[in-house]
């Protein structure tokens, strides 16, 4: 608004030409040296980086003979060979399937409980709210390696006290880490540090809308339930949805978890998860190549899940706002 | 902190050997002042003994830089490699990655430099493992990791057992472990290490690659690495063998409460024991692996890495000197047994240097003769260009094996891992038989 004004301002006064190319130049050039910060470290750490990834992606190592010695390597176009070798490969489709599944446990469980931890903070008849809170939140402040530790220990029979109580109990309770439970297992990790954080996008979201909405539900006679079901879920909705879409994006870039339990178990393979064959292919086996053009694949996939997403509940959960 | 400091005072006496040798130097070394190598390794405390060479050397000053170990170490060094500079001059490299690194063109060959002279100072299992059966020499052996077999000689007193010399017996043995209380195992088999199954696979008979004229073969799914397959399919589908992995805290534990009553490690193993098993000091016997052949004994080799020149050093023939000198001169591998801890891969120098048994072993005096004897017995074994492609698809296939705890799993592994490999050498270019 005021850079449209000052024209007006300039006119009025004497007319320097001088100045006014001065104020012309500094207009055009102030914002962007204002932005040039985000910009240039946008463009390092962002753009550059994908872009790269991009290039590699199109490119592969072609070895000659024994591959032995000076000049026997050298990278090549690859046109989308990687693509196609990354789309046909079983194993990615397995690895997709399976973190699927964990984000189907996972994220109904996780929103469900950090909604009601929410709901229960903020009802009037909450002792010890602060308290509660921070326990709930403090799991999140854990590094998901650490916690990944933790639980591992927890899991595995011979070192875990639950085990040691169950057996005292003489109860045959099977061990998380099968191949059956192991999806479980790296569920409850994820929901142990996520229902915290998300319980505190709820209750901030809660604690914006105005007492006098609750007020007048209450002289209406609505109950504490009826309050929270009819009134405070509906108002919080968009928190919701923002929170469901951080949850999947984030279910579908587990990595640290399954990478931290990996070695505890039979059940857990080297491509468990997207990220993980991702990380596999470039360090393990060296080969960048592929591992860029699966990371690209990964990007898109999760690109088109939170549009659709977004799509799917946005009319609904920012209807008033429209 | 502690590492920065000693960087610092390293790079203190090199500055001042720099200037002293600035002053007397004049008459040979031109004016550039002597040779700076830099050493990219992991082994404890290897500053030390590079500290011995530093002060007998002014002209050639070596600087360790301290990697986070192996791998790591290798995935920086092929990144610049492919960048063209930032290599050091000497880089600690484990066996398996040598052919990774020479197919990168990332080492020297220093047979140029006369490093075929020290060749007698090796077991030939060894000293194939850096020439990759060739005329070429791309590291010089430091440290070996030839397989003994670990086990309890209380409980094998207390049940009345014999040590077992056969797989045979190996197997009697695990019957009776296990029969006699259920919650132990005379071993456990563990799809995560990679490097324990190829030693087991080495010692009868298996090579996994080779080179055949101008092509490679790869030669996994073969007898050997089947019979050491089906051998521990059929314990553990028998359940007399573990299946859960080795170095997890419930491993661990079980080493400690003598739950796991073997293991089938190397010579190193003592080391482990002593950190994971502290409360069973001097109930632990070391002695030769079973052997499928009684009469043609043999063991495998898990761990142990060489020091190689990478081809970006300036002073590729300095370098050689120093790696020569690390490895087969007295009084470094005296210091690299005492202060870095390591097993030599200089066969003479181990039986001069070790004498005393390890103080976990101090119950058997003749703990070193027994792995020199070992030793002596490594099976030749060549490496591959893809080796880290088979060890992923191994922890890969024998986990859904150990999983599934049927023999028929353990061989159909096998299989897998011959497909993998061969296929990725396969996309990559390789020329494969």
């Amino acid at each position: 608004m005021t850079v449209t004004e000052a024209p007006v301002a300039t006119r009025s006064s004497t007319p320097p030409v001088r100045r006014g190319r001065g104020t012309f130049r500094t207009r055009v050039l102030v914002p962007y040296a204002m932005l040039a910060p985000g910009i240039i470290l946008f463009v390092a750490f962002m753009a550059a980086p994908i872009v790269y990834t991009l290039f590699l992606s199109f490119q592969k190592t072609k070895v000659s003979g024994l591959g032995l010695g000076a000049g026997a390597r050298s990278t090549v176009f690859a046109g989308i060979d990687n693509y196609v070798t990354t789309l046909t490969n079983t194993e990615f489709g397995a690895s997709v399937g399976r973190v699927l599944l964990y984000g189907f446990i996972l994220i109904p469980l996780m929103l469900g409980l950090a909604l009601l931890f929410a709901l229960l903070l903020d009802s009037r008849r909450t002792r010890a709210a602060g308290f509660s809170r921070t326990a709930i939140f403090l799991p999140y402040a854990v590094p998901a390696v650490i916690s990944s530790l933790l639980w591992g220990f927890l899991y595995l029979p011979a070192v875990s006290p639950f085990y040691f109580v169950f057996d005292t109990l003489g109860w045959d309770v099977p061990s998380l880490l099968s191949a059956g439970g192991v999806t479980f297992a790296i569920a409850n990790i994820a929901l142990w540090g996520g229902v915290g954080f998300n319980m505190i996008v709820m209750y901030t979201s809660l604690k914006s809308v105005p007492s006098d909405i609750y007020e007048a539900a209450k002289l209406d006679g609505a109950s504490e339930v009826q309050i929270a079901l009819r009134i405070k879920v509906p108002i919080i909705a968009p928190a919701i949805v923002m929170t469901a879409l951080f949850s999947m994006v984030a279910t579908l870039q587990v990595f640290a978890e399954p990478t931290t339990l990996r070695p505890l178990t039979n059940s857990l393979s080297t491509s468990w998860s997207p990220l993980m064959l991702v990380y596999r292919d470039a360090f393990t086996r060296d080969d960048i190549y592929s591992a860029a053009a699966t990371s690209i694949v990964i990007a898109l996939v999760t690109f088109a899940f939170s549009f659709l997403f977004l799509r799917v509940v946005q009319k609904r959960a920012f209807g008033q706002e429209d | 902190m502690r590492t920065s400091i000693r960087v610092g005072a390293l790079a203190m006496a090199t500055a001042a050997t720099l200037l002293m040798s600035g002053c007397s130097a004049t008459a040979g070394g031109g004016d550039d002042g002597p040779v700076k190598l830099n050493y990219w390794a992991w082994a404890p405390n290897l500053e030390k003994v590079v500290d011995i060479w530093n002060e007998k050397n002014p002209d050639i000053q070596v600087t360790v830089q301290k990697q986070d170990g192996g791998d790591p170490a290798i995935t920086k060094l092929l990144t610049a490699i492919k960048a063209g500079s930032g290599a050091p001059d000497l880089i600690q490299a484990e066996y398996q990655k040598i052919p990774t690194l020479v197919s990168s063109d990332a080492l020297a060959d220093l047979s140029e430099y006369g490093a075929d002279d020290i060749e007698d100072s090796f077991a030939a299992g060894v000293w194939d493992s850096v020439t990759l059966g060739s005329d070429a020499i791309y590291a010089i052996p430091q440290d070996s990791g030839p397989m003994m077999f670990y086990y309890r000689a209380d409980i094998f007193e207390e049940l009345g057992l014999a040590v077992p010399t056969t797989w045979d017996e190996y197997a009697e043995v695990a019957r009776a472990v296990h029969a006699a209380d259920p919650a132990k195992y005379l071993g456990t088999f563990s799809s995560n290490d990679a490097g324990w199954f190829t030693g087991m696979a080495q010692q009868a008979g298996a090579s996994w690659w080779g080179i055949d004229g101008e092509a490679w073969s790869v030669d996994i799914a073969q007898t050997p690495t089947e019979t050491v397959a089906g051998y521990w399919g059929g314990l553990v589908e028998e359940g007399v063998i573990d299946n859960k992995p080795m170095y997890t805290p419930e491993w661990n534990a079980g080493l400690n409460n003598g739950e796991q009553v073997g293991w089938l490690s190397a010579v190193w193993a003592p080391g482990v024991l002593g950190g994971n098993a502290a409360d069973t000091t001097g109930l632990w016997k070391a002695a030769p692996m079973p052997q499928w052949d009684v009469d043609a004994p043999a063991t495998g080799n898990w761990g142990g890495s060489s020091t190689a020149v990478t081809t970006q050093s300036k002073h590729q023939e300095a370098a050689t000197e120093f790696a020569t000198w690390l490895n087969t001169d007295e009084e470094a591998v005296q210091a690299l047994v005492t202060t870095s801890g390591i097993y030599p891969a200089d066969a003479a120098q181990a039986k001069a240097v070790l004498t005393a048994p390890p103080e976990f072993f101090s119950n058997q005096p003749e703990f070193y003769d027994i792995a020199a004897d070992v030793a002596a017995t490594v099976s030749p074994f060549t490496y591959g260009p893809n080796v880290n492609v088979a060890y992923s698809a191994y922890n890969d296939e024998f986990a859904k094996a150990a999983e599934a705890k049927t023999q028929s799993a353990f061989l159909a592994a096998v299989e897998a891992m011959q497909e993998i490999t061969t296929a990725d050498m396969k996309k990559s270019g390789f020329t494969v038989k």
